[in-house]
Parts: structure tokens; C-alpha cells; sequence
């Protein structure tokens, strides 16, 4: 039940503010907040009663649909996916509790976040490759018309290459899930029959078609070099807390989506695979930050290191799912690496991009070139963004260096050669951010900044909140790595 | 006879000859009223049709007429997508002289499409084209001073009156080869001795299915549509995007089932299906008329139906998932014209910036029913799209399926262009719209989508009920 009220509870939020026309700003706002709030509490609740000795997938719904064609109503959790969740459900608290301009309409804006915080915690907590799939293609709907209505620079530009690109990358997903769909007997939608059956193990060439099919879907989705074109763009024109979602919680459903879908479901075919995944995952690493490097627009610079930073996620996929030696325990590592990697790099990610939405608040630009100084004016505001960035960059302490480390130690078991060039990729992501830092608050503070103001209280004290699980993951991490072991161990075989 | 097996279709044809008869002695100001003698007919045919449901399988008439559920389902659909068109006319056309023949002229546009997906006899299904297409040429061109729709209307006719002779010939060279009319006897014929005038035969077929992609608005027979989306009277575009394609879909997949492997239709019909779709789509992409955009994207629609009928034979749930298909296009395009109707036909893309913030209702609905057609889930669409790509797939048609996905993207396009325009741009000007008859139908074809969208998977487990009789 509790996960089903988890995502309920913002999907009927959103119903009430589109119901109600005469609500204030203020009051949407707070109803909003309030939901959003309720259903993290739900996965707060589902995190304590996890038992992490036990089955696979825990606190299970079941509604029989139409048995017939296998179609029912499951939800239910393994740590991962719960991880994840939980995650994406604060990320949503603090995208809808930062302030930003609704011009005009905030009912609107504040129902789309809603809704689209219901499908995204949806795809997580299903349990039902077709609810999957509406679930997935409704997060394109509500980003669409976020990023249409309230972006700025060419917003419905960017909103309409948005939705073309990532949905064809569902289509071909869809189109996967039917193979998957076919190859059991009787037909079923049950992710956990098909996990258990392994369904397509052995049937060569038409394996190969649907696992490609579906790792170009998430590729899409996540992005992976070539694959990340729409990303940029996206980013740069969405309001702040839509990038921080974009970023944060959407791109998670590529990764979640590949350990889900192709790594549990197609263990052999992902085997065979494992090595060009991993190499794939490398280009994006090192590509996305030395285009990250060579960006001066500051959004789409950390827009980048997002490709760069879900490279490490894939690579640590693509590592846990290579078969063929006796490497359980690195293969182990690099699965819960990547997950932490995904919590991580939404709280980080989310929190860089909530401090670009406060920077276009006060002078709509995006330009690095046309700050500096700003460390006196704004000490607060530049706390933040240095904690952030040096989380982002791996700095030990902080949560990304948690992740990345168990990523790479996994590698290097496996790939080590992959590892080795892997870690440029920080040496990389270290420069940028040490260069993003350095043009935007030290240095002379250029004149048209005089009326630059300090961080409101809104403002960092959502920031704090997401700082501070950025630090408890770096320091203590073991509440996190107790709940995603316990289901990465099932995956890989150990337990 | 067995009379009562034609219940609705009597009801059908009573109703219209009331209706001409009231519409020749009622005053101006209560010719509207056919509109209800019309719905009252449409609903009596429908309770009469729902009865026959229950019944197994069966033909009748000396076997020229079948009673299977394809054929029962399809006059259902036709009857619901008559009474939304119905409904939508009276604001529409209250000021037109000759308000009341009209709902006469719809009725038996309606029996014709029934007919066409009851014939079990190639004679009859003759007689269904050509009554369905000449009821119809006088409704796209009903506004007489109005330009466009007498180029519609003459469109319309030329194509038809060129297909429909073509149709006429293949069914004399199928009757000369297999010595009768009848679907059963054709089967059999065919069966036994496959390849006795292999090129005779293809002619034959060949000819047919062209005059069936006449009806259906598929390629090479689609260029009517666009011009009567655009320039025939809303309510009647929005009942010919539809109705004929229903009916000539369930025909062409009877008329498929019977031809012996040899000649190759599964891949004749996946090339039509290919090409039709994939022009649709094409030419949608820089429309800036929406009645013509909904046009092109009924052709391409078209063109992902025929996937079903690709694999008629190697997927055992393909006849399900067409009608499936067709029912949840039916109900998003009534939806759509319904809009553009309460909206006072309004055409030019321009003329939908900033609807949303006038006309919520109308936008909201308009936005559902074009996420429907692209299949956005969960509206209904969804479920169609599906079940169309799971028996292509099924039936070994992969590459088909992948097309299909290709065009669904483009498509995309265009239908986000509209949604755009509505939402995303400045309001120009005043919202003009109908009455209250319009706004009721369109209200009760939005509540129909979201009905069906909820309903949908509750509908699948009906599906197995679907199959042809003999």
C-alpha cells in the first residue's frame, strides 16, 4: 500500500490544483510542497520497514487487471529502485519549494510538477513492463509543458526537440518490451517472472534485437555519446527546478532502466554485450568532460558533466553485468557503485542546477564570462556551489567520491585498462569545476553585479537540505549501502 | 427471410425516409428536429445491433450477409461515430435551407459503411461502397457558395467514381474466375486450385483493393481526404475521417482471408501500409491548416490499420487489435473535429494561438485526443498502437513494426505543433463557438475518450469474443 500511496498522493495533489482556479500563489505553492512532502514520507516509511536480508522485491502490490493478456497492477521495491525513489521524491520537494518565477500561472506549474513527480516515483516503484512504459512516456508529457511554458531563451525549441528525440527512444524501447513480452509463455508483463525465467537466454539474434532496441531506449534517455544531442538544449532553457528534475530524476530512468530491464532480464545477452557497453560508457565519461570543459555558458557546462557523470553509472552497470570470471564480489561493487552514483549525482546535480535557477532569477544570464567576484557579495550562494561542485568532482568526504570510488575498484577488477582511462575523466571534471568556480566568484567583481543579492531563505535552506545528504552519503554512507546491497547481491548472484 | 437478422439496418433505412419525409413538410425553424429522429434511429440501431452480439458466428441471407462479431462491433462503432456527427450538426447547419435532409443523407451514408463490413458476397459489398460514397458526395459539398467544398466535393467524386469503377471490374473478373459472388464459395474455389489464372486473379485483386483504399484513405486512393477535411462541413469531415475507413477496413481484411497464398497480399498490403503512413505523415509536417493536418494524419492512420491486416493470417489476435485500433482512432478524431467544430470550424494554425486560455475545456480535450492519435499512454490510443505493434511483431513483421515507430515520431511533430500553438503562444483575437448542441456533443466525445482510456484495458478482455463467421 505504502507505495502506492507514494505516487498517489502527488497525482491527486496535482488533480486538486487543477481543479481549483482560485488558489493563490502562495497557497498552490504550500498544497504542492505539502504533497510532495507526504509522499517522500511514504518512501521514508518504506525505506525503514525494508528488510534487507529478505526477498528481492518487498512491499509488493498486486491488482489482477486483465489476466488474460497478463496486464495487472504491480508495484514493489528492491533497494535500488527505492534508493532512487526516495531520491527523486526529495529532489521534487526541493524543485517545488525553490522559488521561481510562475509567470502568471502557478496553479499550472505547480500541477505539472506534481503530476510529474507521480509518473516519474511510477516508473521506479512499478513492478509492470506496460505501466513501465505509460509511466515513462508520461514523464515526457509533463517536462514537455514545463519546459514549453516556463523556459526561457527558445523554450518550445528546445521543448519539442525534447519530446521527439527522447520519445523515439521509447518507441524503440516499446517496441522491445514487446519482444520481451512475447518470449514467455504464457504472455506476462511481470517484471518478476521475466527476471526469474530469463525468458530470452539462448535464442541468439533475437535477443540481440531487443536488447539493442532497448539499450538505444535507455541510451536516449540517460544520454549516452552519441545519443545525448537533445540534452544540452534542454537543460538550458528549462527553469531552474525542471533542469534539476531533468537532470536528477529523469536521466535516472535511463540507468534505473538498464538494471531493471536488460541486466535482470537478459543476463546473458548483457554478458556478451558487457565489454562494448563499458566502452561506449567510457566515451561518454571522458567526451562529456572535455566538452564540459570547452563550455562558457554555465548551465550547459554542468549539463555536460551530467553525460560524464552517468558514463560512470553505465560503466559500473556494464562491469556488473560481465559473466565470465569468478569477480562476484567487484561485480557487486560496481552495481551498487552506480546506484549510489545515480543518488548521488541527483542530489548534486539537482543542487547545481537549483544554484543556475537562482543566478538566472537574478540576472538572466547564463555567461561565465560575465561574472566574478562574486564570493564577498554572496557568501552563502558561493558555500554552496563550492560544496556542490567538489562533491561533483569526487572530492573524498563528499558523496560522489563514494560512488565513483566503488565504480572504479569494481573496474578495475574487470576492465582494468577501462579504469585506468576512466579516472581522466575526473582529472577532467576536477579542472572545469575548479575553473567554473574560479570565473564565478573570485577574481573583480564586475560592475553590473553591484546589485547582486545574497541567497534568500527559501533558497538555501532548500540548498542546505540537499548539501547536507550530499555530506551524509560522503561520510556515512552505510544506511544507503545496507539497502542497495541487499538487492545488488541478489543480482549479481552473490547472496 | 430472415428479417429480423437486418433489425438495425431496417431501422437505419426507416429512419432516413422519416426523415426526408418530415424534412419536405416541417418549417424552417423545426428542421432540426430530424437531428433527433436521426439519434433516435442511430440509438434504436445500436440496441438492436448490441442484441446481436450475444449470437455465435453466422451467416444469412443465403450466406451474403455475416453476423460474426467483427461485423457487429463495426456497426456499433459506426453507429456511435454517426450519433457524435449527428450531434454536432444542428448549431452547424440550422441556418442551411435544407437543414433536415442531411441527417437523411448521414443515415445512409452509415447504412453503406454497415453494409460494406457485413458483405459477405462481393455483390454486396458492391452495393455498400457505392451507396456509402454516393450518400456522401452531396454532404462534403452540402455549403453550395462555398469554394473549397465544392473542390472537395468534386474531389471526392472523381476518385470515387474512378475507384469505385475499378472496384466494379475486379469483382466481375473475380466472379468469372471463381463462377460466383459468394465469400465461402470464393474461398473454396481459390483453395482448390490456387493457380489456375494466377494473372486473371491478381488483376482482380489487384483492382478490389484499390477500391477499397478508396474508402479507407489509403494510398494510392487518400487524396480526397485532406481537401474533404478541409472544405466539407466539420460535423461531416469528422464523420467521413472516419466511418468509411472503419467499414473498408473490416471489409479488405474479409476480402484478404480468402486469397490463396500465392499471390503475395501480406506484402502487397505491407507496402500500401508502409507508403500510406509514411506520406500521411509527410505531408502533415508543414500543414498550417489544422482541419487539413487532421486530414493527412487520418490518411497515415490508414496506413498503421493495414498493419493488422498484414498479418491476418499469421497472428491469431490481428483482427482484434484492427478493430481495437479503429475504435480508439474513431473516438480521438471525433474528438478532435468535435473541438474544431464547437470552435466554428475554425482551420488556420494561427487562429489556435492561445486557445488554452479562453477555452480550457475545449483545449484539454483537443490536446488528449491529439496525444491519443501520436498513442501517448494511457489515453486509449496507447492501447490501439499497441496491440497493432504486438501481432505485427507477432506475425513476423518486425521491419513493419519498426516503420511504424519511425512514422509515430513524426507524427508526433505535427500534433505538438497544435498542442504548441494552444498553450505555449500569446491569445490573438476572440474565440467565436457554436451552441449548445455542439458543446454538449463535445463534451460527450471528451468524456468518451477519457472513458475509454480508463476503460481500455477492461476492453482487451472482450477481444477474444472477435472473429470472422465461416
Amino acid at each position: 500500500m505504502i507505495l502506492t500511496v507514494a505516487w498517489i498522493v502527488p497525482l491527486l495533489g496535482a488533480v486538486a490544483l487543477a481543479a481549483f482556479p482560485r488558489w493563490s500563489e502562495a497557497r498552490a505553492r504550500l498544497w504542492a510542497a505539502v504533497m510532495a512532502a507526504l509522499s517522500l514520507l511514504a518512501l521514508v516509511v518504506a525505506w525503514v520497514g525494508f528488510d534487507p536480508a529478505g526477498p528481492l522485491f518487498q512491499h509488493v502490490d498486486e491488482l489482477q487487471w486483465v489476466p488474460s493478456i497478463g496486464v495487472a497492477y504491480r508495484v514493489g521495491v528492491d533497494g535500488i529502485a527505492l534508493a532512487v525513489a526516495t531520491m527523486s521524491a526529495l529532489l521534487f520537494v526541493a524543485a517545488i519549494v525553490y522559488p521561481v518565477d510562475t509567470l502568471g500561472q502557478p496553479r499550472q506549474y505547480y500541477a505539472w510538477l506534481l503530476f510529474l513527480q507521480a509518473v516519474s516515483l511510477g516508473v521506479f516503484l512499478t513492478l509492470d513492463l506496460l505501466l513501465f512504459y505509460v509511466f515513462f512516456d508520461l514523464t515526457l508529457v509533463g517536462m514537455f509543458f514545463l519546459i514549453g511554458r516556463w523556459g526561457h531563451g527558445t523554450p518550445q525549441v528546445s521543448a519539442l526537440k525534447f519530446f521527439l528525440y527522447t520519445f523515439a527512444g521509447s518507441l524503440l524501447l516499446l517496441l522491445a518490451i514487446i519482444g520481451l513480452y512475447l518470449s514467455i509463455e504464457p504472455h506476462s508483463f511481470d517484471m518478476r517472472v521475466l527476471i526469474e525465467r530469463q525468458p530470452l537466454a539462448g535464442t541468439g539474434l533475437y535477443a540481440g534485437l531487443v536488447f539493442l532496441a532497448l539499450m538505444l531506449g535507455f541510451a536516449i534517455k540517460t544520454p549516452l555519446v552519441p545519443l545525448h544531442t537533445w540534452l544540452p538544449q534542454a537543460h538550458v532553457d528549462a527553469p531552474g527546478p525542471a533542469s534539476a528534475i531533468l537532470a536528477g530524476v529523469l536521466l535516472k530512468m535511463g540507468t534505473y532502466g538498464m538494471i531493471r530491464l536488460p541486466f535482470a532480464m537478459m543476463q546473458e545477452t548483457f554478458a556478451e554485450y558487457s565489454l562494448t557497453i563499458a566502452i561506449v560508457a567510457l566515451v561518454a565519461i571522458l567526451y562529456g568532460a572535455l566538452v564540459a570543459l570547452g563550455q562558457s555558458n554555465l548551465k550547459r557546462r554542468i549539463a555536460y558533466t551530467s553525460i560524464n557523470h552517468m558514463g560512470y553509472t553505465v560503466l559500473g552497470i556494464a562491469v556488473a553485468a560481465a559473466f565470465f570470471a569468478d569477480n562476484q564480489a567487484a561485480r557487486q561493487l560496481a552495481l551498487t557503485g552506480a546506484t549510489v552514483e545515480m543518488v548521488a549525482h541527483g542530489l548534486i546535480t539537482g543542487a547545481l542546477f537549483l544554484i543556475c535557477g537562482s543566478f538566472w532569477q537574478r540576472t538572466g544570464d547564463y555567461e561565465l564570462d560575465h561574472y566574478g567576484g562574486l564570493a564577498h557579495r554572496a557568501p552563502l550562494l558561493t558555500g554552496f556551489t563550492v560544496l556542490a561542485a567538489f562533491a561533483s568532482l569526487g572530492m573524498p568526504g563528499l558523496a560522489g567520491f563514494v560512488a565513483e570510488f566503488q565504480v572504479f575498484a569494481g573496474t578495475f577488477a574487470v576492465y582494468p585498462w577501462l579504469a585506468v582511462l576512466g579516472v581522466l575523466g575526473i582529472l577532467i571534471t576536477a579542472a572545469l569545476f575548479l575553473d567554473m568556480l574560479r570565473r564565478l566568484f573570485f577574481g573583480r567583481l564586475p560592475s553590473h553585479l553591484g546589485g547582486f543579492s545574497e541567497l534568500k531563505r527559501a533558497e538555501w535552506g532548500v540548498l542546505g537540505v540537499l548539501s547536507l545528504g550530499i555530506l551524509v552519503i560522503g561520510v556515512a554512507p552505510q544506511f544507503l549501502l545496507t539497502l542497495i546491497e541487499a538487492s545488488s547481491a541478489l543480482l549479481v548472484g552473490v547472496r | 427471410m430472415p428479417i429480423g437478422d437486418l433489425l438495425p439496418e431496417t431501422i437505419l433505412l426507416v429512419g432516413a425516409v422519416l426523415i426526408v419525409l418530415f424534412a419536405s413538410f416541417a418549417p424552417h425553424q423545426r428542421q432540426a428536429w430530424a437531428a433527433g429522429l436521426a439519434l433516435v434511429a442511430l440509438a434504436l440501431a445500436a440496441g438492436f445491433g448490441l442484441l446481436q452480439w450475444r449470437q455465435p458466428p453466422a451467416v444469412t441471407f443465403s450466406g451474403v450477409w455475416a453476423l460474426d462479431t467483427p461485423a457487429v462491433a463495426t456497426k456499433l462503432l459506426v453507429l456511435l461515430s454517426g450519433a457524435i456527427a449527428v450531434a454536432l450538426s444542428p448549431d452547424w447547419m440550422r441556418s442551411d435551407r435544407r437543414h433536415g435532409e442531411y441527417y437523411a443523407l448521414c443515415l445512409f451514408t452509415l447504412l453503406g459503411v454497415i453494409m460494406m463490413a457485413s458483405a459477405n458476397d462481393s455483390m454486396e459489398l458492391v452495393v455498400g461502397i457505392l451507396l456509402s460514397s454516393t450518400a456522401s458526395y452531396p454532404l462534403v459539398a452540402y455549403h453550395r457558395r462555398f469554394t473549397p467544398a465544392l473542390e472537395a466535393g468534386m474531389k471526392y467524386f472523381l476518385i470515387g467514381a474512378l475507384t469505385n469503377s475499378l472496384l466494379v471490374v475486379g469483382v466481375v473478373l473475380l466472379f468469372g474466375l471463381v463462377g460466383d459472388t459468394d465469400y465461402a464459395r470464393t474461398a473454396a474455389v481459390l483453395s482448390a486450385s490456387p493457380d489456375a489464372a494466377p494473372l486473371a486473379l491478381s488483376v482482380a485483386v489487384a483492382c478490389i483493393v484499390l477500391g477499397l483504399t478508396f474508402k479507407l484513405a489509403a494510398f494510392p486512393g487518400h487524396a480526397w481526404m485532406p481537401d474533404v477535411a478541409q472544405g466539407a462541413p466539420a460535423p461531416v469531415a469528422a464523420l467521413l475521417t472516419v466511418a468509411p475507413k472503419i467499414g473498408a477496413a473490416v471489409a479488405l481484411a474479409r476480402f484478404v482471408s480468402l486469397l490463396p497464398e500465392s499471390q503475395l497480399w501480406p506484402i502487397i498490403v505491407a507496402l500500401i501500409a508502409v507508403v500510406t503512413m509514411t506520406l500521411g505523415n509527410l505531408a502533415a509536417l508543414r500543414q498550417t491548416d489544422v482541419r487539413r493536418l487532421l486530414g493527412w494524419s487520418s490518411v497515415s492512420q490508414s496506413g498503421y490499420a493495414l498493419m493488422a491486416v498484414v498479418v491476418l493470417d499469421s497472428a491469431p489476435r490481428a483482427l482484434p487489435a484492427l478493430l481495437a485500433f479503429l475504435a480508439a482512432y474513431l473516438v480521438a478524431n471525433l474528438a478532435a473535429f468535435a473541438v474544431v467544430t464547437h470552435l466554428r470550424g475554425r482551420t488556420a494554425l494561427a487562429d489556435y494561438h492561445g486557445l488554452g486560455r479562453t477555452q480550457p475545456i475545449a483545449t484539454a480535450i483537443l490536446i488528449l485526443a491529439l496525444l491519443s492519435l501520436v498513442g501517448i499512454p494511457p489515453l486509449v490510443g496507447f492501447f490501439g498502437k499497441f496491440l497493432l505493434f504486438e501481432v505485427t511483431i507477432a506475425g513476423g513483421y518486425a521491419w513493419l513494426a519498426v516503420i511504424a515507430a519511425v512514422n509515430t515520431v513524426l507524427s508526433l511533430f505535427y500534433y505538438l505543433r497544435v498542442i504548441m500553438a494552444t498553450m505555449f503562444k500569446p491569445l490573438e483575437g476572440e474565440v467565436h463557438v457554436l451552441g449548445a448542441w455542439s458543446w454538449l456533443a463535445l463534451l460527450a466525445s471528451g468524456v468518451l475518450l477519457v472513458v475509454a482510456s480508463l476503460g481500455a484495458e477492461a476492453g482487451l478482455g472482450l477481444m477474444g469474443a472477435i472473429r470472422f463467421a465461416g
